[in-house]
This record gives structure tokens, sequence and C-alpha cells, in this order.
């Protein structure tokens, strides 16, 4: 079932501009100009209940922009757009109901409070009823792992610690829709695995939909089964994660731990592409020669000690897509 | 030097920023003003005793107030403060410069570039419309522009003084209120001091705080004559002299609390 | 409705308990405060004692006016503080967060900061008018003690309207207009005296542009039981605080308008 649709948004935006110096301050005193920005330019999309959705591109793309115009914080210029059959902005109290928001930068918890006081709060905020706020609560906090350090004012608390938090916090009503601004930023490495799995375990075992803005491809990895990446306001690529990869190249990489360090390989359909140490990195192209077949090759000429195969980092094919589209 | 020079002007470009504001501030303080003379109007019709001060002389010492006002106006440097509670502080204890110098040209520089741009359109149009009078005479203006200079020093001396004592207190606003309070009474912001009490006088004549703006404007209106005007300025450098000792003393234990302290 | 008084209360609680963990710097804001705001009356103590009366005015009828005017101001301070955060908390981007959440912004952004330190401006206040209420010629009749407390209610509306008006500019402008700040702050000094002092235009445009008047100088005459000298009818000085109320109710009408605009030109 459809529960977002995205109908050719467009949203712009006027900038002013600053001056430089202090001759242009005082001049900025007497009048500004402006810079017209697109910052959405016809963006359509729909997303079925229970998806995983990530949402990438490069700073000021529009995601923030789309997600802001989904959680009825913008108003965009045209187009049309339907969150579980209403229209965000124009319903922006009953929306609110239905959806959950993790600023990754900001949190939504009182500074001075301990948390659990700011579940509290919420729950008088989102009108949950009572038994239905102490079972999911408990939940979360079983889940999440959070009953050592509730009572904790949140300022004291570890970055990880507090995302866990703002997790649960965004999810104390039960919402139907999770939009994930960045929720892994600065956090240690145990406390990403402990978010991505949460998240994971939410949407497959709530059908909480999830839309995931992110600059970790690691994430997209673990958790996305589809990807969109918008540039300059425009959607580029909608799609799997193989079928973004697919787009740029379809090359794959092998790596082989040579037994002498010193040896050098070279094959007349592989490409070296590094060569740390004992390690040696090849790209090939599949469509050329089959990954087994250069496997074979390589090991009946050189001391192999150990070998694998796997596609170029995601991080790298978002890398080549967005310097291309800084061409 | 130089290295405070662009802090200073940095200050001043970005205090430049804020148009709007500054456009208001101004009708604001005419607004104010205004109000302070109509009472002082109507207390004056009320009675024909005889007061410390003319009526003449408390208009004028009213707009000059207005025009000087932002000299009194900040009190704790508020970015500094934002520094010290997140604890960044740290950073600029680090820098090779002198702390303490720094938040000084900064406190200097607050009371400088924002008093200059009120007080000028304040004098021509209080003293076009509202009854600013020219100095009572050559040697009380001159009197005044040198006492306003060291005013301006004195209040950031202060102002870093109170800055400084924010290492101490994490959400502390408290004494820095009480400070604040107390330099707008008895700086003869509210009301000018000889028209308090005159057994509140000598209290008044010791404290520092009338060196902020009570004593430059009773130069201005000859209030103070010429020939007090030495010890006038005197008062108000030995005040200066006193907080930046008083600041620095203060900032140089803080800085070992907070090395100790580990921030 | 009930219940936004209940979250409204819930708020009020947060706020006072963050505060309450930094207990000697609340302690020492409320003195500051009740001491800086205190001295305001000293000084019009000290005035009298030079004068002796203002244009027939005495010392306890001008308490009076005095007390009228900061009794609701200092607890409209305390309680809707919220709105003089809102500027910090939009540049900060986190009305966003209001936003998403399933209630009135105005509702949320009211209860973002209680400031119990402010309570020391109301304190003084209360001092003085409770002085004038001594030393004045007055009987204490019961429609007076209403009218009193009609007086505080209608002003705390005022008060927190002008507050609403204020942050609504921020949605606008980066730096809070100081206008606001002119006519909330200069007119609690204008209003803190009689209003037949002031030349006509100053009175009208606190009678009906900021509507003071309407709390503390109307109602003041019904107290003191004298003939306006400005001509109104004695009527009016009875139910002039409904004003207070009816400004509030304008003011949210124009907070609703800043947040459409907001909305629809983003961050």
């Amino acid at each position: 079932m459809t529960l977002i649709r995205v109908e050719n948004l467009v949203k712009t935006f006027s900038v002013a501009e600053r001056r430089a110096g202090l001759w242009g301050a005082v001049k900025g005193l007497a009048y500004r100009r402006h810079r017209v920005v697109r910052a959405l330019d016809g963006i359509s999309f729909t997303i079925e209940t229970g998806e995983l959705v990530g949402y990438i591109g490069p700073n000021g793309a529009g995601k923030s922009t789309t997600v802001k115009a989904l959680s009825g914080i913008l108003v965009p210029d045209s187009g049309r757009c339907e969150v579980l059959g209403r229209t965000p902005w124009k319903d922006r109290i009953a929306n609110a109901r239905d959806i959950g928001v993790v600023f990754g930068q900001r949190t939504q918890l009182w500074w001075d409070l301990p948390a659990i006081e700011s579940f509290d709060l919420l729950r008088d905020i989102y009108r949950v009823p009572k038994t239905d706020y102490v079972a999911t609560r408990d939940e979360l906090i079983e889940r999440l792992d959070l009953r050592s350090f509730l009572d904790v004012p949140v300022r004291q608390l570890s970055l990880g610690q507090r995302m866990r938090c703002d997790l649960a916090a965004s999810l104390l009503h039960r919402p139907r829709v999770l939009y994930l601004d960045e929720p892994t930023i600065g956090l240690d490495a145990v406390s990403k695995l402990a978010v991505r799995d949460f998240v994971r375990s939410m949407n497959r075992q709530r059908q909480i939909t999830v839309i995931l803005t992110t600059h970790d491809m690691d994430d997209i990895e673990a958790l996305c089964n589809r990807v969109m990446v918008i540039n300059e306001g425009r959607i580029l690529s909608d799609g799997t994660l193989d079928d973004l990869r697919k787009t740029v190249t379809t090359e794959r990489w092998l790596t082989v731990d040579m037994l002498d360090g010193a040896e050098q390989v070279s094959d007349p359909d592989a490409e070296v592409i590094s060569h740390d140490g004992a390690r040696i990195t090849l790209r090939f192209d599949p469509d050329h020669v089959s990954a087994a077949a250069l496997i074979s090759r390589i090991t009946a000429k050189y001391p192999v000690r150990d070998l694998f195969v796997e596609n170029p980092p995601i991080e790298q094919i978002v890398a080549r897509i967005y310097a291309e589209l800084k061409l | 030097m130089r290295g405070y020079w662009a802090i200073f002007s940095a200050r001043c470009r970005t205090l430049l920023q804020y148009r709007a504001a500054a456009l208001a501030g101004l009708g604001t303080q005419i607004f104010w003003g205004w109000v302070r003379v109509m009472v002082f109007y109507a207390f004056y019709q009320s009675s024909s005793a005889v007061q410390p001060m003319t009526l003449e002389q408390v208009v004028s010492y009213i707009w000059l107030g207005q025009a000087t006002l932002l000299i009194l106006l900040y009190g704790v440097d508020t970015d500094v403060v934002a520094m010290i509670r997140s604890g960044t502080v740290a950073y600029e204890m680090l820098r090779p410069m002198d702390v303490y110098s720094l938040w000084y040209a900064r406190a200097v520089a607050l009371r400088t570039a924002p008093v200059l741009m009120r007080a000028v359109p304040m004098f021509i149009l209080a003293g076009l419309f509202f009854g600013l009078q020219p100095p009572a005479s050559l040697a009380a203006g001159c009197l005044w522009a040198v006492s306003t200079v060291v005013s301006v020093l004195l209040a950031s001396a202060l102002g870093t003084l109170m800055t400084v004592t924010m290492l101490w207190t994490i959400a502390g606003d408290g004494i820095m209120r009480l400070v604040y309070s107390a330099t707008f009474i008895f700086s003869g912001s509210i009301i000018p001091l000889p028209m308090f009490p005159s057994w509140m006088q000598p209290l008044l004549n010791f404290l520092p705080f009338r060196g902020m703006a009570d004593v430059p404007f009773r130069l201005y209106t000859g209030n103070i004559p010429p020939s007090a005007g030495a010890i006038a300025i005197a008062h108000q450098l030995a005040w200066t002299l006193v907080l930046i000792i008083c600041g620095r003393w203060l900032l140089a234990r803080g800085t070992r609390r907070l090395v100790v302290q580990g921030g | 409705m009930a219940d936004s008084i209940r979250l409204y209360f819930r708020y009020f609680g947060v706020s006072v308990r963050g505060q309450m963990q930094y207990r000697a710097s609340f302690l020492m804001t409320s003195f500051g405060t009740f001491m800086i705001t205190g001295i305001e009356f000293l000084a019009i103590w000290a005035l009298f004692a030079r004068f002796g009366s203002l244009r027939g005015w005495t010392l306890p009828e001008v308490a009076l006016f005095y007390g009228l005017i900061h009794v609701p101001f200092g607890l409209s301070e305390c309680f809707a503080r919220g709105f003089d955060l809102f500027p910090g908390l939009l540049k900060r981007g986190e009305f966003d967060r209001v936003l998403v959440r399933p209630r009135s912004t105005f509702l949320q952004i009211l209860g973002a900061d209680v400031r119990l330190g402010q309570l020391g401006r109301f304190l003084q206040g209360l001092v003085v008018l409770l002085w004038a209420a001594t030393a004045l010629n007055v009987t204490w009749t019961l429609p007076r003690m209403a009218l009193v407390l009609g007086c505080v209610t209608g002003g705390i509306c005022l008060f927190c309207g002008l507050r609403v008006i204020e942050a609504t500019i921020a949605f606008w402008s980066t730096e809070s207009l100081e206008l606001m700040n002119c006519l909330t702050y200069g007119g609690v000094e204008t209003a803190q005296q009689p209003l037949t002092i002031y030349r006509p235009w100053f009175r009208r445009l606190f009678t009906f542009i900021v509507p003071l008047a309407c709390i503390n100088y109307f109602p003041a005459h019904a107290i003191l039981g004298r003939p306006d000298a400005l001509g109104t009818p004695a009527a009016l000085h009875w139910v002039s605080p409904i004003v207070g109320f009816l400004f509030l109710l304008l003011t949210i009408e124009v907070w609703r308008f800043g947040v459409r605009y907001y909305t629809s030109t983003g961050s």
C-alpha cells in the first residue's frame, strides 16, 4: 500500500548575499542583494508501507528540504504530496501524530532533565494513552538497553547514549513513518551497530516505514534495499543498491595476499589499483573475464596465500557519482 | 597589537550586520529619554524649591545618558560566557595572546562601535529637537570628551571582570544581575545622582559606577565645574586600574582552576 | 482546552525542576531582580522627597499606578519567557522540532521556559501595591479588589501579547526589533506614572495601540473613586482590563501568520 506519494514538488528559496569587508558591511545597511536557489526542482516518488529507503546526495542537494516538506514543516511552491492520505503542511498536527523524526545533530530531549522525564513529557505532548505508553516505553528501553542511564540528565550522556534515547523518544507514540536524519553521525562503532540493528528490527517487525538521509554509506549498505540519489533538487537515481552501483561501474575488485611482499602481479584483463605491503588489489570487468577465470590464472602464476572478491565500496561509488555531478 | 585591532574590527563588522537593530535602537532610546524628560518636566512643575540641578541640566544629562547608554548596557560578554559554558574557553587559553587583554579588547570594541553609531544621530536629534544643550563651556566640553573615553575603559574593565567571574558560576547570571543593577542605579542612569537624597551622596561619590555615566555628564553640564574636573577623572582612572587588576588576578586564578579541574 | 492547560503545567514543572538544580543562582537572580526593579521605586521616592508632588498626584497614588503595572509585568516575565527565548530557538533551528509535534506552536513556545527568578519584579511590585493600598484613603470593597485582580489578569495577557509580537518578528528579522522592547519596557516606564503628565499623542499611544492605560490608569480611577481628568466615562474604568485579553487574542493571530510565513519560506 502506498504510504507516501510525492508528485513534482518544487521549492525555491531566496538567499541574501553578504558583502565582504568593513565598507561592504556599511553598504549592507542600505540594501541587500538576493539570489534564487531551486532547492526542489520537480521531485516525484512513492514509498510503500514497510520500506526502508536511503536518501543520499551532496550537501545542499535538497535532502532536508524534501524531509521538511514530508513532515509538514515546509510548504512547497507547487506539486502534490500525500503522507498517509494527508497533505503534511495542510494537516500539520494530524500528520505529526503519525510521524517520528530524529535529527542526528540536535536532540529532542530536554537538556537538564533525565531522559525518562523527557519521555513522560512527550507522552503528554503526543497524548499517548497510559497503558500503551508504558508498554511501548518499556519495550523500547529494553531493546535499546537504556535502563542504566535513564536517570541521568541528558546533558551528561555520551553521544551514543543520547542517540539511543532520541530513537526511543521518536517512537513512543508508535508512528507509522520514521524520518532519520544522520542518526549515526559521530557515534562509536558499537553504538552505530546498535542503532542500525534497532532500526532494522523496527522496520521488519513493526512495519515502520523508514526514510534515512545520511552520508554514512555503511548505514545505507546495512539497512537499505532502496536508495534514492538527489542532486540540485532532482532525483537522479531510484532503485536498489546494486542498481546504483551499476550506474557507475560494473567492475569488481580482487584482492590477493602474496606470500612474498615484493612480488608484482599483472594480468591482461585486470588493472592493479593498490599495492600495500603484501596485499595487492586489482580491478576487473566481469563482462570481460569471469572472476573464476581470473582467480585461476593468477593463482597459477603467482604464490598467493589468500584472496577475496568484492564490489567496490559503496563509498567509492557514491564519491564518483558526486564528483561527476560537480562537473 | 595588530591582533587586537583585527578582533576589534571583526567585532565592529559583525555588529554592523544587524541593520534592523541599529535603526530601531535609536528610536527606542529617543523614546526612553523622552519619557524620562516628561516625568522630570512634571516634577519640576510641581515645586519651586531649588534643586541640585536645573531642569535644563537634567534634560541634557538624560540625553547624554541615552546617547552613551550602550557603554553600560553590555554586561558580560555573552560569546565568552557561551564559550565558558561549553568548555571551548580552553582554546582561548591556548592562543598566543594574553587572554585578559583579548577579552578586554572585545569589551572595548563592544562599547565603541555601537556607541558611536548611536551617539552621533542621538546628539543631532536631541540637540535639535529634544532640549540637549551645548556644553557649559569649552573646558567643560573637553573634560567631558576625555571623561567619556575613560568611562569606556572603566565600563570595559567592569564588564571583563564580570565575564571572568563567570568562570566560577555555571548557570550563574545571579551575581552578574546584581552588579548589573548596581551599575545602572549608581551610575545615574535611572535618575541623576545629585537628585538622590543628600545622605547618599558620599556613598555615590565613592563607588566606581558614577565614573561610567554621571561624571562625564556632569562635567558636560557644568554641574561639576572644570576646576574639579581633574579629580573626577582621576577617580575614574583609579577605579579602572583597580578593576583591571582584579580582573587579571581573578583570571589567573580561574585559569589555574580550569587547568586543575580539566575544564 | 483542559488538556492544553495540563500540558502547560507539565512544561512549568519541567522548567522549574531544571532551574532548581542551580539553586544558588536562582536565589541570587530573584534577589537581584527584586533589587533592580525595586530601585526604580526608590528613585521615584527620592524625587518625591525633593519635589513633594507630581502635578497633583501624591506618592501613594503613584505607587498604585506603579504596583498595578509591575505586578502583571513581573508575572508575565516569569510565565511568558518562552517567547523571549524564541528568537534563539529559531536561530538554532529548533523550531522545526516544534512543528513536528502534534500540538499548537503557541502552547509549546509558551511552555518552553518559566523563569521563576523573575518573581523578584513581581514581589517588589506587590510590596509597592500593598503599601499603596494601606497608605491610600480608599475603602477596599469587594468590587475594588476584584478590579485589581482583573487588572493583573488583563495585564498578564497584555504583556504576554507584546512578547508574542516581539517573538513573531523573529520570523522576519534575525535580530529582534528593539522597537518592541521600547514599547514593552518603555511602556512600563511610562505607565508607572499617571498618564496626565504626558503629551496627548503619547497618551493615545498607550491607550489605543499598546493599551497599558486600560490595565492601570483607567482602573485606578475606579479604585480611587476619582473622575478622570481626561474625561473618560466612569463605567469604562471598571471594564477596561478586558482589553488586555482581547489584545492577546489579536497577537495570537499575528503569531499564526508568522508561522505560516516560516513554513512557506523555510529556515
